[in-house]
Parts: C-alpha cells; structure tokens; sequence
C-alpha cells in the first residue's frame, strides 16, 4: 500500500476514506475537507476523527459549559481558569493549587483494572503538566446495584485498579464515594481526581512558542494500546494486513509514571520548559495539535523518530495511540542536552522528535514525506459545536408528583430503630473502608484527614501547617429528580463537606456523567444541571477551573441517572485547627446547625426501606450554605468544636452513626419538642452540620451563631456506648458497627 | 556534630522524602542516597524507605538489591553498620539475604492500608532500644506483599535468638508466619519490619500517633553515645 501523502491525497480526491467507520457525520468530514481545501490523508483523517470527538472536542457541551465563564464569580483566588490541563489555585503564602476531576467509565466497564488505573495515570499527568508536584488523589465511583453478580467482577477490578497504580505512584488516596444504584449497571462511573501544589512562578502552560524550539516526546514508548479510544476503535479498513483490532482501553505501567513525575519536577526546578502538555485522550494528536494551536507559529514533526514498542505500527495507529506514560515538552535548543540528561538519570526515553517553526501550519512527516498538514486551530479548538435540541422529558412531572413523604413511616421506637440499623447497613451507606483500605493514604507523610472524614485534607508546608481540603459529592438520585437542584446540590455539599472539615472553600472542578446527548430528555438535563452548577458557583464565591463531560452513559435507551460530580477545594491556614467528624469526649455537647425540614425525596430511607425514587430533591439555600459554612470555619478557628460532620444522605442517623463509630464515643439525643423523632432523624434538608461543643465553649459558640442568624439545637450529648434516642430506642455501638461494617467485605471479599 | 543517616533512593522508591524528615524530627541530619551512588557520604546508619523499587517487577526487592548502592550497604552492614528496612526496604533485605525469609503476597490478596498495632519483642537492636520489651505500638501498616515466611527451622532460630524484633498484635493482616512483623540479624544492627514508622512521628498526621519516633531516636542515641 503506498504511503498517503499530503501530495497523493490531493491527486486522488474520489478516493473513499473511512470517516464513518472512525466516528465521523458526514457534514463534519465534508467540513475537513472544507478546512483543507482538499481531502485529508489518512494521517489527517486520523487526527480530525479523534480531536473531533465528543471528549476531546465538548461539541454537544460546550454550548452549555460556557456558564461557567460567563457567570464566573469575582474572584482573585484564580490564576488560571478553564481551558488548560487544569485550573490553578491561590491559596496564599506563595502556593498555587492545580485539582481536577475526569472520567474514565467506558475503558473501566471493559477492563476494570486497567481503565481504572489509567484513569488515576491521566489525571496526574494533567497535574503534573501544569507544573505541581501531585500530592492527593480521590475517586468518586458508581456501581450497579452492589448484590448484582457483574458488580462483583467489575468494583474489585475498579478498586485494584486504582489502588494498583495510585499505590505505586506514592500518592495518597484521601477521598472519594462509592454509590451503588441499578442504573449503573451496565455503565459504571470511574472518576479520579488529582490535587497538585506549585509555587507561583512554577505554573507551566501547554503552548509551543518560539521558532526553532524542539519539540521533545520522552517517557513510555508508544504501542498499539488506546487507538480510538477517544473515539471508536480503529477498523480494519486502514490497513487489514495489520494486527487486528486491538483493545481500545490503554494499560498502565505506574513505575514508569513514578520516574516520569520525579523527571520532570527536576525538568521544572531547572526550568528547562517553555510548555509542556501530557499525552492522554487521542495521544500524539492531541499532544502536538493543542501545543501549536495555543502557542505562536507552527510546528514540524517526523513522525518516524517516535520511540515504538511494535515496529508495525502505521502512522495513523502513532497519532491515535493512547500509550500511557507519555509527555511532550517545548525545550529551547539551548537546554535539550541538559533535558535529556534528566531524563536518562531518571532511565526515561526522551527523544527530539520536532521544532517549532515560523509557519503556521502543523506538518507531520514520515520519512521525509509529509503527510499532514493543517491549521493545528483547527483540529484542537476549533471543532464542531452542536447545538442540541433539548426537552423536558414527559416523565418528570409524574416523578415528581410521586412524593417520598407519602410513604409509610415508622410508627414506633421499636420500628425506628429498625430503620436505622436498616440504612446504615444498606451498602450506599454501611462503611467503605474494605475499599478505601485497599489504597495508600499515608504516603508522603502530609494527610489530615482521609477518608471517611467529611473532607481529605494535606498539609502542603511544613513549616507554617498551611493546608488544603478536597471533598468530591454527587447525587444522581437527587439530580433525577430535579437536574438545576440536584447539580446545586451537589456542589452545595461538597462546598459544606470542605468547611465542616475546617477549610474554607474555594473553587470547584467536576466531572458531569450523563447519557447521551442526541436525546434530549438528557440534553435537557445536561442544560439544566449546568445551569444550576453555574449559578450555585457564582452565588457561593467558587469559580470552576476545569473539569470534565462524560457523555454516552447508558445502555441501550436507558440512560444513567444524571450524575454531576462536584469537587470543592478549600484550604485551612494552620492543619492543627482541622476539624475531624469523630466524637471524641464523653459529656460534650451535640449541637444540629440549621433547619430540618420534613423532606424525604430521593433520600436514603426512600431508597433502602421503600425502594422510592419520586418526589423533589431538598430545598437549596445557598446563602445559608455559606453562612454554615463561615460558622463552622470560625468555630474551627477559634477552638470552639471538637468534630463536625455534614448531614447529607442518610441524614441525621447516618451522621451520628458515623460520628460514633469513628470516634468510639455514644450519644445520648433528645428529640426537641418541635419535630418529629423520624424527621429528625431521615430528613435530608440541605445546609446542616452537626458538632461537638465543648462545655466550657458553649455560651461563645452560641452567641457566635446567635449573632449570625445561624439556628442551632442542641440535641444531646456525648455519651456512653451506644446511640439512646430518648424515648424511642437504644442502639449499642457494638450492634451499630456490625451493621454498618459487616455489608461490604460480606458482599465483595 | 550531627548524626548522619542515609537514606536511599531507588526507581520507584515512594517513602524517602517522609523518611528524610522522620530523620529529622528526630534530630538527625538526612543524607539522601541515589541508587548509583558507590559510597555512602559518610552516613553512619542507613534506611532502606517503603515504596515500588523498579515497580516491583519481578519479584519486590529483586532488582534493586543489585544497585550499585546496596553493594555498599550490604559491604557496611556485615561490618556492623545500623541498617534498618522498612517495607520494600525490608523485602530487600530479605533478597539481599541480611535477614532471612521472604515475602509473599498477603493471605487475602488484596493491599492493606490501615493503623497497625504491634508488639515490640525485642528492645536490644539498634533500633528499638528506645522501647520496652512487650510495648504495644500503633503504626500504619500499608502493603500488599507483607506475608512473611521463612522454614520452621529458621523461624525457631529466630524465636531461640529473640530475632523476632516486632509481632502483630490482636489482628495478623497478611498470613505472616507466626505473626512475625519484623526481624533482626544475630548482631542487632539490622532491622527489617513490614510498617512504617516513619508515618507516625507527628501528632495529627497519618494516624495522628507518634510511635514510630522511637525507632529514629533510637539510633541517634546508639549513635550519639558511641
């Protein structure tokens, strides 16, 4: 087969490429050639067919996801927004903090390990490009329904995956969710996110500017492993004397991602980069396309000198590839000896394989014949971008008029207390430490607080305890009900999660899991969960600096619930004045900060006792959420509590169960005269905490939320070895630790 | 004068940087080593940190015990050098055969990240001399090749010449033979052990315990009074 040249393929514009077969409309192929004035080559072909994908390209989103710059709060926190590797972060003293949240769901429902670990190995590279040394990372899981055989192959592998690869990057896993629901079943969510902390002047952009600067790939060699991955798997038709089909999910080698962070933080300290950008979704496509389209000038590459691990390889599988391991960096011809010299202390492969030129074109050779040649704009930033039709599916009314406070509830102490020990052993809300056990939280020897806290928090210097909290939320059940709700929901617990730890929040990245795009009961709900993010982030003061869409979820018609993952980033000045969720003294006294209302939808009880779903999520308040959240800072600060904890699924009764068991310390409560003994306990109304006030503080902290506005009831004490609910039950911490311990390994080990 | 320990660093080696400052909390200068480095830099004590070396491909330990260093460390060893292993370093010392025994991947197969009680058996090392025989410690634990085995033979010996520097207490995570969670050579100076210590030597971080400071005031004191 002769080579498709640049020169060829515009000799031959009849002949047929495969442009359906990789992903491609028709009207998208008609415009590359538009672009080209002429038709693509195969290589170019390749490169558009990735770039142009729904995950690289946001076409179906970014309509929408324009909110989030457009109603960005003021803030000065921001160094750098949306649009980068990740968003960066002022969180004072000098230090820049880079955080991202990603999916990786398809690649980790075909091959659980593999998909998993590469997708903690993608978003640390994102980090580490941004110039940070990595130092926390958390995964935000949904599973099917937790007793279905294929959760069984699927969650292990999951979990070892991350655990594999994460472990032996030296990297503590300090967060994170596990959610189990039937409409995960056939479509997992496998989310990672990663924190990174720099100095200012260590920010590093991915751009390629100044002719004559090399352009240098160096980490794994590349292999036939993630071709199309972004896309759909490469077909036959390139070439079928070629290795058949091979699997579009990438492996990972995490010791070569270890060498490969440590390599170029020394890169950095000698600051021998004018960009870098690593290689992930679509690989080298990606790579030299968005460096030149963001820099000035073009870019040359011989594509040939790339380091291989299968000789066989034709130049479009190289451009696809989706190789683990991979950076490319902008080097001026001056410090490429030195670069390279790092490299092979580290036994990293660096290899030139391009410069930058005065032109404007992103030309590719193999061989000495060009076989690509376009505006790189025009692969990396300037694809399509629909406009989807949208609609308020028919269902949703009949949801909604389906109200959870219509089902039957308890009606003694006898049956509350069976309610309780039914919820927290329900696998959304029995303890995942037989998973979270499974990864390193220790390591580097800065974690706070991990999970199950409220908040994964570390301590970025050791000298002046300066430290900074993540908490990763979403609730697909709320966000079913009302997708503008449920997506300030999510961001609004998460926001609560951060301060309850006693960090102050500060920006927002996410992750936003839904079906597909081409219906538009989704799009509807993709509209409206990003308009209730982007209005939520502007009211609350958090800004989102990057993220990630995740469209295509579902199996067959049926479309998972919309999930919007929200991450919130906080930092807390001293990490002595953290704030843990453990009751630890005896005789100190519980207080619940906000309202409770009687709102049930969506709730754990609905789900685990009535198998419900309908209704309306609970009501937002988010200028009650900051107050909250000012009050548990301050109270942080200033001394006056020993733990906290947010009240969120589960409500009250997951909270103390939680507290208690933590801290090994029971609670005596007292129902106020005001509310119902099962409201109190199951409701989920937002924008609530509950904490442990020493006695000696108590007067001050209640003046402190008096003079606020903040309403607050004490509810009970710390106390003895079970949970008395005064009146209706007693539940000793021993039964309670069964309960809640016992479901997972049972279900899993 | 400062007391200074070594600290080496191989591909893929994770716990140096925690261990350079339990070093250093401890009152001890850290003198960090490169697994190419011939020489030691005039370290009197060496620490073989946790971690991945060369990703545990193979077998864990089994590449990197041919590093130039460790020619070094094993040559200083057997003169007596203080020499302590934690974890992967344990493993190593185990391939390098300063202790005996191996490790094998853990009974349920699965990596294990929790706070570990311990039993410190032996109070004479180089080490330990900072605890009390029988002292129940708290310190994480987090591996998933930590099973540690050896011949009946070589368990007796150790047990005969009180070797068995730490045992699990109350809950054994991995199948270690006789709940052996860390050893000792018959001189003293080496000591390899499964949990790291070096994670519990500041109130509120990791676990939030300080028991693993001793082992790092141990040797400063050996080495102080020497």
């Amino acid at each position: 087969m002769t080579l498709d040249t640049v020169s060829h393929a515009a000799g031959t514009p009849e002949t047929a490429l495969p442009w359906a077969e990789l992903g491609l409309k028709e009207d998208e192929y008609e415009r590359i050639r538009e672009i080209l004035g002429r038709r693509p080559t195969g290589a170019e072909l390749a490169m558009y067919s990735v770039m142009w994908s729904e995950h690289c390209s946001y076409k179906s989103s970014k309509v929408h996801l324009k909110q989030f710059g457009e109603k960005a709060p003021e803030t000065d926190a921001l160094l750098v927004g949306i649009g980068e590797n990740a968003g960066v972060v002022d969180v004072g003293q000098g230090y820049a903090v880079t955080f991202k949240v990603e999916s990786h769901n398809h690649p980790s429902y075909i091959e659980p390990y593999q998909g998993a670990a590469t997708g903690v190995g993608g978003i640390v590279r994102d980090i580490l490009a941004m110039g940070a040394r990595p130092v926390a990372v958390m995964d935000p899981l949904r599973f099917g329904a937790a007793d279905h055989p294929d959760t069984k192959r699927v969650l292990p592998g999951v979990v070892a995956g991350i655990g594999g690869y994460g472990n032996c990057l030296g990297l503590p896993n300090i967060g994170g969710e596990v959610v189990f629901d039937p409409c995960y079943q056939g479509n997992p969510l496998v989310n990672a996110l990663c924190v990174g902390v720099m100095k200012h002047e260590d920010i590093h952009l991915a751009k390629a500017s100044g002719a004559g600067n090399k352009v240098i790939l160096y980490g794994a060699r590349t292999g036939g492993d993630g071709i199309g991955g972004v896309s759909v798997l490469a077909s036959e038709t390139f070439d079928s004397t070629k290795p058949a089909k091979r699997p579009a999910v990438q492996v990972g080698d995490p010791f070569q991602e270890k060498l490969l962070i440590e390599c170029t933080l020394e890169i950095f300290r000698e600051d021998l980069v004018a960009g870098i950008q690593d290689l992930g979704g679509a690989g080298l496509s990606c790579a030299t396309s968005e460096l030149a389209s963001a820099g000035s000038g073009g870019m040359r590459v011989e594509l040939d000198t790339v380091p291989l691990r299968d000789s066989s390889l034709s130049p479009e599988e190289i451009l696809m590839s989706e190789s683990q391991e991979r950076m490319c960096a902008i080097v001026e011809p001056g410090k490429v000896d030195r670069f390279l010299e790092i490299c092979e202390k580290w036994d990293v492969i660096a290899t030139v394989i391009g410069e930058v030129t005065e032109g404007e074109q992103l030309e590719i050779f193999w061989h000495g014949d060009k076989i690509v040649d376009v505006p790189p704009r025009s692969v990396a930033h300037e694809g399509p971008t629909y406009h989807r039709p949208y609609a308020r599916p028919d269902w949703q009314d009949a949801l909604q008029a389906d109200d959870a406070g219509a089902l039957p509830r308890p009606e003694s102490g006898e049956e509350l207390r069976k309610h309780v020990l039914q919820v927290v052993a329900s696998p959304n809300q029995a303890s995942k430490s037989w998973i979270t056990d499974q990864y390193d939280r220790f390591v580097q020897g800065n974690t706070v607080l991990a999970q199950p806290e409220d908040a994964g928090m570390v301590r970025i210097d050791e000298e002046s305890n300066l430290g900074v909290a993540v908490s990763t939320d979403g609730n697909g059940r709320y966000t079913k009900l009302d997708p503008y709700t449920g997506a300030q929901l999510a961001l609004a617990e998460s926001y609560r999660n951060v301060a309850a730890a006693g960090a102050k929040p500060l920006a927002v990245s996410d992750c936003l899991n839904f079906g597909s795009p081409e219906d538009p009961a989704v799009m509807w709900q993709f509209a409206e969960a990003t308009r209730g993010l982007a209005d939520a982030c502007l009211e609350l003061g958090t800004p989102v600096t990057g993220g990630n869409v995740s469209l295509y979820n579902q199996t067959g018609e049926t479309a998972i619930h919309p999930t919007p993952v929200v991450a919130v980033l906080g930092v807390i000045d001293d990490v002595h004045r953290r704030t843990p969720m453990g009751f630890a003294e005896d005789g100190q006294l519980i207080y619940l900060l906000g309202d409770t209302r009687d709102e049930l939808g969506g709730s754990a009880w609905s789900q685990v006792v009535h198998d419900h779903l309908g209704g309306l999520p609970p009501r937002v308040d988010l200028e009650r959420e900051r107050l909250l959240a000012e009050i548990l800072v301050a109270a942080s600060r200033d001394g006056m509590i020993d733990a906290a904890h947010d009240l969120s699924d589960g409500g009250l009764a997951q909270a103390l169960t939680e507290s208690c068991l933590k801290g090994g310390h029971g609670a005596r409560i007292v129902v106020p005269d005001s509310i119902d003994p099962f409201v109190l306990l199951f409701s989920e109304s937002a924008g609530r905490a509950i904490v442990t006030v020493p006695r000696s503080e108590e007067v001050r902290f209640n003046d402190m939320c008096g003079a606020r506005g903040l309403p607050v009831t004490r509810i009970g004490i710390v106390d003895g070895d079970g949970i008395d609910v005064q009146g209706q039950f007693v539940l000793p911490l021993a039964e309670l630790r069964e309960a809640h311990e016992a479901t997972i390994p049972a279900l899993l080990a | 004068m400062t007391v200074r320990i070594g600290v080496v660093t191989f591909p893929g080696t994770l716990d140096d940087r925690d261990t350079q400052r339990a070093v250093r909390i401890a009152g001890a200068e850290p003198v960090p080593l490169w697994h190419r480095d011939k020489d030691l830099k005039q370290a009197e004590a060496i620490v073989l940190p946790g971690g991945f070396s060369y990703g545990d491909y193979l077998r864990a330990g089994a590449i990197s015990r041919f590093s130039p260093v460790m020619e070094a460390v094993v040559a200083a060893a057997r003169d007596g050098m203080p020499v302590l292993g934690i974890c992967n370093g344990f493993q190593l010392l185990t391939e390098t055969h300063l202790l005996p025994g191996a490790m094998l991947r853990n009974n349920h197969l699965h990596f294990v990240c929790r706070d570990q009680k311990l039993r410190v058996e032996n109070a004479g090392t180089a080490w330990t001399a900072d605890y009390t025989a029988g002292q129940e410690i708290s310190i994480p634990l987090k591996n998933i090749d930590g099973r540690y085995v050896a011949d009946e033979r070589t368990l007796d010996e150790l047990e005969a010449e009180g070797r068995v520097a730490f045992r699990y207490a109350g809950w054994n995570p991995n199948g270690s033979l006789r709940d052996i969670a860390g050893i000792a050579n018959a001189a003293g100076n080496v000591v390899g052990l499964m949990p790291h210590p070096e994670h519990a030597v500041e109130p509120l971080i990791g676990t939030g315990g300080t028991d693993g400071l001793g082992f790092f005031t141990s040797i400063l004191r050996k080495l102080v009074n020497v």
